[in-house]
């Protein structure tokens, strides 16, 4: 049969069997997919991991991003959005301003509020418990989803405390969940040329761990597409799905497309689009026990993301209002998308629109009514690889 | 979780011809993954080795002045307007002396994709006139010119015979005939989106004269406007048909309509308002390359799709990235933006990275030796 013969020819016979037998794949495995240059077969082989745990739901979720400051003393080189502290075009919102945001889009459906936001060494511990609350007093029933690890570790180092009493902290004032950022890749030699004074692979794991433990799920991401290596990118996969064996805390694994526009490594060309669809798929049949895997066409762009749902992914994502992290980089590409936009994608690609909360509950259609044409978010366009 | 096609693939696997019935199960079968996998393996039948081609090439719109007015097109002015304009012939050899300083002077090497509007004031003698006058002046130049539209209207114009006029272009140094006009080769189509233009007979017949004198001519596929998936198995089937007859087409090219500043763009009562997805594309290039087994080259269609959808378009039946396009026109008049986003070191980049080594071919395919100069571009610009 043809679809042997190709997988065959591709070398990729071995792995077929283990992922039709649900074995775990090794790191020779994930080195092997990663060098493989047969796009389809991997987008075949992850769709059948993607078909046997969501069939066809493709989840989405309404929410809104808040960026609370952009003042940053990290100066990691694959981001345009922050400014070094003292720079003029620096802010943060304090918690009235936050909580207007919130109120602001009172009118619109959502079910999530995701903050994140630079590493301010002048806001005290009390200012994130106090924004915390603010959203939540603004906003009850929408589920609050803040902080990096990397947000986390300086927010401990204020705090002065253990991590395990700040996230007690947070709950008590309505933290709920942690996003996946920061983690870029986990690799030594990646982070001494990319992100040196950020919390390394060990502390990004270590907090993320922690949060699990302290009831706090979060996502997983990986930034790739910059000076990482296959080597660095399937040790990043294998120390993911190591913490989740000991945690089951990962909700999502979100692969990052790196977007060097306005960066200080804006002469790399950026990664392709089938490097794109590459990373979805091997993220897909690397993390065994990941539950979803999610595309951010914010960054992967829409033409890309929707094929992605035949390339292992059950989640897109999503329904965002203000990006100001991407706006950034990709204001002359901007493209906007709106809610019937997105689910007519997932409808043409042959998959069912569900929609999601934060924990992957079913929110019925009936209480949140789609509207049409509703504004959610901007993309770059697809070519802002050039 | 969708239908099972593995019938087909057993077919497409024993290089069987596929029906039409079997194209339009394929067409609804969303695993695009899958429709990639069978694709690339006839791809890699046809082109075992690891290579992708690309072609040195420059657009030339000679004129913008058309009295069909298509309702799918931004590029257009009346004749009249103060809008429309005809290239003298030192315009049209400037641009060509800018290709030719990149692409060398190895002959036949560097493609002149020239085209423009139905522009009432052109006669065959122009024509005959400026094409020998390229091919005496510039022996690396092909000249890739004129679709069947506009030579069906030549040859109304001169009252002659379309056999005649293609043998007399041909004569004056025309090489080889674009495919361009043919949109979707049907005539309920074609009343809707442009109902002046040739009839989808015409549009082949000039194409099957133009192999009858021993020309190669190229055929493309305009989707995403107001045809069926129907529409686009019968359009593959008559190219399909036309090819087992002749065997002159090199080549086929598909792109999604482009609806900015196009009067079709702005009518919901004939256009839903969607643009085809890059998803699309990859399927409908995908389903092409299994079902017109009979024509050798898929082209990318970065123009349109972007670099992201083109290098992926690699694992789904292309197995040429077009053409450098120093300029294009048309297109970009009705919205694409991604002319800037390719340049030769971005293009042989997305090949590279697709796991394959960049090679330049002429327009009949066959290999070019010369290294375009990058410099020489950016001098000119």
């Amino acid at each position: 049969m043809i679809y042997q013969q190709q997988i065959e020819r591709a070398g990729l016979t071995a792995i077929h069997a283990k992922v039709i037998e649900g074995q775990r794949l090794s790191a020779d495995d994930g080195v092997r997919l990663y060098e493989s240059a047969d796009l389809p077969i991997l987008g075949y082989l992850a769709n059948l991991v993607r078909e046997a745990r969501h069939g066809d739901t493709t989840y989405y979720v309404r929410n809104q991003h808040i960026n609370y400051t952009n003042i940053c003393n990290k100066s990691c080189k694959f981001c345009s959005f922050y400014v070094k502290p003292k720079d003029e075009r620096g802010y943060v919102l304090d918690p009235e301003q936050v909580a207007k945001r919130v109120t602001d889009y009172a009118e619109v459906p959502i079910t999530e509020i995701h903050m994140v936001g630079g590493v301010n060494p002048k806001l005290p511990y009390q200012y994130y418990l106090d924004v915390l609350q603010a959203m939540k007093e603004a906003r009850p029933e929408a589920h609050l989803k803040a902080f990096t690890m990397i947000e986390v570790a300086q927010i401990q180092r204020i705090a002065k405390k253990p991590l395990a009493e700040v996230f007690a902290d947070m709950r008590r004032v309505g933290l709920e969940s942690l996003p996946g950022g920061g983690a870029e890749v986990f690799s030594e030699r990646v982070h001494e040329d990319l992100f040196w004074t950020k919390a390394d692979s060990d502390d990004w794991l270590a907090i993320a761990a922690e949060a699990h433990k302290a009831g706090l799920p979060s996502n997983a991401t990986m930034l790739y597409g910059h000076v990482e290596n296959t080597q660095e990118k399937v040790y990043h996969l294998c120390r993911l799905r190591e913490v989740q064996d000991e945690t089951k805390g990962f909700l999502a694994y979100i692969p990052l497309s790196f977007h060097p526009e306005r960066t200080e490594i804006d002469h790399l060309p950026g990664p392709t689009g089938q490097l794109d669809l590459k990373e979805i798929a091997v993220g897909r049949l690397m993390l065994d026990n990941f539950p979803h895997v999610k595309t951010f066409w914010i960054m992967n762009t829409i033409e890309i993301s929707q094929v992605a749902l035949w390339y292992g992914a059950n989640d897109i994502d999503g329904t965002i209002m203000d990006y100001e992290i991407t706006r950034t980089s990709f204001e002359d590409t901007e493209q906007r998308l709106t809610q019937k936009n997105l689910l007519d994608r997932i409808v043409e690609a042959g998959r069912e629109p569900v929609e999601r909360d934060s924990l992957y509950n079913i929110v019925e259609a009936a209480d949140v009514p789609v509207a049409a044409h509703e504004y959610v978010g901007q993309q770059a366009n697809a070519g802002s690889l050039a | 979780m969708t239908a099972d096609i593995t019938d087909i693939a057993s077919k497409v696997g024993d290089g069987e011809r596929l029906t039409d019935e079997e194209a339009a199960r394929l067409f609804a079968h969303p695993n695009v993954a899958e429709l990639g996998l069978l694709a690339n393996a006839v791809r890699m039948r046809k082109y075992p080795e690891s290579v992708v081609t690309f072609n040195v090439g420059r657009n030339i719109n000679y004129t913008n002045v058309c009295w069909v007015k298509c309702d799918f097109c931004a590029f257009y002015r009346a004749p009249g307007s103060d809008e429309g304009y005809t290239l003298s012939k030192e315009q049209i050899f400037a641009k060509i002396d800018e290709l030719v300083a990149f692409g060398g002077d190895e002959p036949k090497s560097n493609e002149i994709l020239m085209q423009g509007g139905l522009n009432p004031k052109l006669r065959l003698d122009y024509y005959e006139d400026l094409l020998s006058d390229i091919r005496d002046r510039y022996p690396s130049v092909q000249l890739h010119c004129l679709s069947a539209t506009e030579i069906i209207y030549i040859a109304h114009l001169s009252k002659l015979p379309l056999a005649e006029t293609l043998s007399r272009l041909r004569d004056a140094g025309l090489d080889s005939i674009p495919g361009a006009g043919a949109e979707i080769l049907n005539d309920d189509v074609r009343d809707i989106i442009g109902f002046r233009k040739d009839r989808t007979q015409e549009w082949l017949e000039v194409h099957r004269i133009a192999h009858g004198l021993g020309m190669r001519t190229t055929a493309t596929m305009m989707y995403g406007h107001v045809e069926s998936m129907d529409h686009r198995i019968e359009h593959l089937r008559l190219l399909r048909d036309l090819q087992d007859e002749t065997g002159g087409f090199t080549a086929f090219i598909s792109w999604n309509f482009q609806p900015d500043d196009t009067d079709l763009g702005a009518d919901s009562e004939r256009w839903n308002g969607m643009k085809a997805t890059g998803f699309d594309h990859l399927r409908t290039v995908a389903v092409a390359r299994l079902y017109l087994d009979n024509i050798p080259s898929f082209q990318a269609s970065w123009v349109t799709q972007g670099p992201r959808i083109a290098q992926v378009s690699l694992k789904y039946g292309v197995n040429d990235f077009g053409s450098t396009m120093l300029e294009e026109n048309v297109v970009s008049a009705a919205g694409t933006s991604h002319m800037q986003q390719m340049g030769l070191d971005n293009m042989e980049r997305l090949i590279r990275d697709a796991g394959y080594d960049p090679q330049r071919r002429n327009t009949a395919y066959a290999t070019v030796a010369t290294r375009p100069r990058l410099e020489a571009l950016a001098a000119a610009s």
